[in-house]
């Protein structure tokens, strides 16, 4: 049993903890212990919001090291750029195309960064960028608070555990009315990387 | 069956298992989910109290009546309750009573730092530390059988860290022990439950002779045990801080806390004798190395760690390789960051009514002292129109204070609903009383919003949904005794901005209610305006009502419509008219 560390980022609001929760239950489902650690600001809209999430053997701190992450999940692609040192070589990202502007980005005081400078930030760790039209497919989709699980879909693939599996736990945690449109958001995302 | 739980959620099961007959609470990050939990349980009692002493009180009248009780808060929650606290750790319990705080270093969500375990020690109370969810679970059911068997108070610690963590938890279909037969009675015993100074003279040495049997419980009680591994190094750790050791020193020889006061005093030295070198993990204060130093024992602890802020598995493996306890990991070469990251503040939502407040008062150039809740962001740029938060219930008196100093600016105090309820009707009757003339403003937005919505004295709902008086603040201000009161929405910007000019100069103590129902627990959503891109002159100014969907391009300002609420307060900022309502 390897030991997996997970790292999602994204911003209040985009649905960052109810993907983190699918992923760590799926991990339990998969025979891990599990540890999750929502790290986030003041319960407020549109602040980063980050979560750990960790397969293992037997795992300790609920909380990731630097150096040591083996996916990180961007659901936003400034928010997926502050957290590179986390990587461990030979990492996989897979970023959200999507952008969300910072306050002061939207008053003209800051930047935001390009698209090749994020991707060659997270290169720096990781051996590959997977970007992922998450938000697109979810608002194809008919909602783009899915965006979390069109990633799961992208990441299942890499991390394996059996498809039904991860299906079955999306099926548990949202909305019985939403879970069809969650499947088919799930096997979007799964084409990505597949 | 294992089933992944926050911390937060495993205190409220262990609550329940451990037949907690009656819950109360005040909200507060991170521990409000412990009674929203809870209260979610059949046969149980729980409610919202309008601020953690009495909730406090209310757990200390079950538990004398034989009943097991429960209170929670954050940290600063029990400053607020810290009198309740002392007088019931001297006249002692019946039932189980728990008292759950959670501390939260890094003030993730906090006003300060502070380190809980020292009012364990200050109050003479017992305190358990968990350091996952199943031991939160555990350690409840232990807290309320402990005292039960010592007729004291215990203090369950918990951090942000373990609160919102999630980690498995041994569940069962086993629900609680059935209830007592017996109705709960409450023994009159005046010498035991009335602390006059001689009554309380009485109980003193017996709250010393229990901390005694208590030290000696401590060095048999499961929680408190010995990891044998590498003695060359001796690792004394409790709460979630074991488990960021427990990575860093995997074959270290482990003196594990659960029980963090008062201490097992045999059980540290024979640990101590054992191991070459006893390292102390613990963040924040040096509240176990203060102890061991006065034991005599030779420790390593914050000459290596840091009192300020959150430790992670990262920070403790850096400063034990600063400290040459392990060598240094091999890790891939530093990143340089070259990149601009503009950091993401949390923001006021769109639509948010405290918006449109801070506006007028930027607007009217007055001196705001604050207080804690959403409001709060009102001070950050670009409104910035707020100038003291200290603690929940701080801004009427502080600007009481200063318009007694003399000071000629313009003071308004703003706070919430739940803040004024929480203890904002005091500092009123102050300044009613001392003949001040400070105008207060309530920026009301029928919710506990900072914190998830929770349900308060003017919601009119109970915590279980049940439909209740409400308690109006307008009525009660005037039941205090002022007569200048009103009520306007801050959507009305110039009919607040005469309000509030008229209350200024009237030169009588007075009282604001600034209403807007709170936009994301009343998911009220308008049509976006639009900006007409001949008629903008790109001048800014609706930037400066710091509103995210507003997003400045280089020929005019564009609306995020995705964002954007569709309040329309941008659409009576503009000078230009440029902005549409569609
Ligand atoms: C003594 C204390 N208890 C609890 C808290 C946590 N807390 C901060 S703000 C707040 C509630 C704010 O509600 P309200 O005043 O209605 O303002 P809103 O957030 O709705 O704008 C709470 C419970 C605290 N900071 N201090």
């Amino acid at each position: 049993m390897t030991n997996l560390d997970f790292l999602m980022a994204g911003v209040g609001g985009q649905g960052t903890i109810l993907a983190s929760n699918i992923l760590a239950e799926v991990g339990l489902q998969l025979g891990y212990d599990v540890k999750k650690a929502e790290v986030h600001g003041m319960a407020q809209r549109g602040g980063q919001v980050d979560s750990h999430v960790r397969w293992g053997e037997k795992v300790f701190s609920p909380l990731v090291e630097v150096n040591k992450v083996d996916y990180i999940i961007g659901f936003e692609m400034l928010e997926a750029a502050r957290f590179p040192q986390f990587l461990k070589e030979g990492s996989t990202a897979l970023v959200n195309d999507y952008r969300i502007n910072p306050p002061l980005v939207n008053l003209g005081k800051a930047g935001y960064p390009s698209k090749e400078n994020i991707e060659s930030l997270l290169l720096s760790r990781a051996e590959k960028v997977f970007w992922v039209e998450g938000t697109g497919i979810a608002k194809e989709l008919g909602n783009p608070a899915m965006v979390g699980v069109v990633m799961l879909g992208a990441l299942s693939n890499l991390v394996g555990g059996d498809k039904e599996a991860w299906l079955e736990v999306i099926g548990q945690m949202v909305p019985q009315k939403f879970v069809e449109l969650n499947k088919e958001a799930f096997s979007e995302g799964r084409k990505v990387t597949g | 069956m294992k089933k992944l739980m926050t911390g937060n959620e495993a205190f409220a099961y262990g609550a329940y298992l451990g037949g907690v007959q009656v819950g109360a609470a005040y909200p507060g990050t991170p521990s409000s989910e412990i009674l929203d939990n809870f209260s979610r349980y059949p046969g149980i009692f729980a409610e919202w109290s309008p601020n953690e002493k009495v909730s406090l009180d209310v757990a200390i009248g079950a538990a004398y009546a034989g009943t097991r009780a429960m209170s929670s808060m954050k940290h600063v929650g029990l400053n607020v309750a810290s009198d309740s606290l002392f007088y019931a750790v001297y006249t002692g319990v019946k039932g189980g009573l728990v008292i759950i705080c959670a501390d939260d270093p890094e003030m993730h969500s906090s006003q300060n730092e502070q380190d809980n375990r020292n009012y364990a020690k200050f109050a003479k109370c017992p305190m358990l530390e968990p350091s996952d969810s199943e031991e939160a679970k555990q350690f409840v059911g232990m807290a309320l059988d402990m005292s039960e068997e010592f007729e004291t108070p215990v203090l369950v610690r918990s951090v942000t860290r373990l609160s919102h963590s999630s980690t498995p938890v041994e569940v069962s279909d086993a629900g609680p022990p059935p209830p007592s037969e017996e109705t709960p009675f409450y023994e009159r015993d005046a010498q035991r439950y009335v602390m006059v100074p001689a009554n309380a003279r009485r109980r003193h040495p017996l709250v010393e002779e229990r901390l005694e049997k208590l030290a000696d419980y401590a060095e048999t009680i499961p929680i408190n045990y010995i990891e044998p591994g590498d003695d060359n190094l001796g690792i004394i750790s409790a709460g979630v801080n074991y488990h960021y050791a427990k990575e860093v020193f995997p074959n270290a020889t482990f003196l594990k806390l659960g029980m963090v006061y008062p201490l097992p005093e045999k059980l540290i030295r024979a640990f101590a004798d054992r191991v070459k070198t006893v390292v102390i993990v613990e963040e924040l204060d040096p509240f176990l190395e203060e102890q061991l130093r006065l034991m005599g024992i030779q420790v390593k602890g914050k000459d290596i760690f840091p009192m300020l802020g959150e430790f992670s598995p990262t920070l403790v493996r850096d400063c034990a390789v600063k400290a040459g306890l392990i060598p240094a990991p091999e890790a891939p070469p530093e990143i340089k960051v070259d990149l601009e990251r503009p950091i993401r503040p949390p923001m006021l939502c769109p639509g948010c009514g405290h918006r449109a407040l801070f506006h007028v008062l930027r607007e009217n150039g007055v001196l705001v002292t604050g207080d804690i809740g959403c409001y709060t962001l009102g001070s950050a740029p670009p409104l910035s129109a707020m100038h003291t938060t200290g603690c929940m219930g701080a801004s009427i008196g502080v600007a009481h204070g200063i318009d007694k100093a003399g000071v000629k600016d313009d003071v308004v105090a703003v706070l919430g609903d739940s803040t004024f309820l929480h203890s904002g009707i005091h500092p009123l009757i102050d300044v009613l009383y001392n003949q001040g003339n400070t105008t207060t403003i309530i920026s009301d937005n029928s919710a506990t919003a900072m914190t998830g919505f929770q349900e308060h004295p003017g919601t009119g709902k109970t915590v279980q949904g049940q439909p209740t008086t409400v308690v109006d603040p307008e009525k009660l201000v005037r039941g205090i005794g002022f007569e200048k009161v009103d009520i306007c929405d801050p959507y009305e910007i110039d009919q607040m901005e005469k309000i509030l000019q008229d209350h200024l100069k009237s030169g009588k103590p007075s009282v604001i209610i600034s209403r807007h129902p709170c936009v994301l627990h009343a998911k009220e959503k308008h049509t976006p305006p639009e900006v007409d891109p001949e008629l903008c002159i790109n001048c800014g100014i609706c930037l400066d009502v710091g509103c995210s969907p507003l997003i400045q391009e280089d020929e005019h300002v564009r609306i995020d419509s995705l964002l954007c609420n569709g309040c329309g307060l941008c659409v009576k900022v503009c000078p230009q008219e440029a902005i549409i309502e569609q």
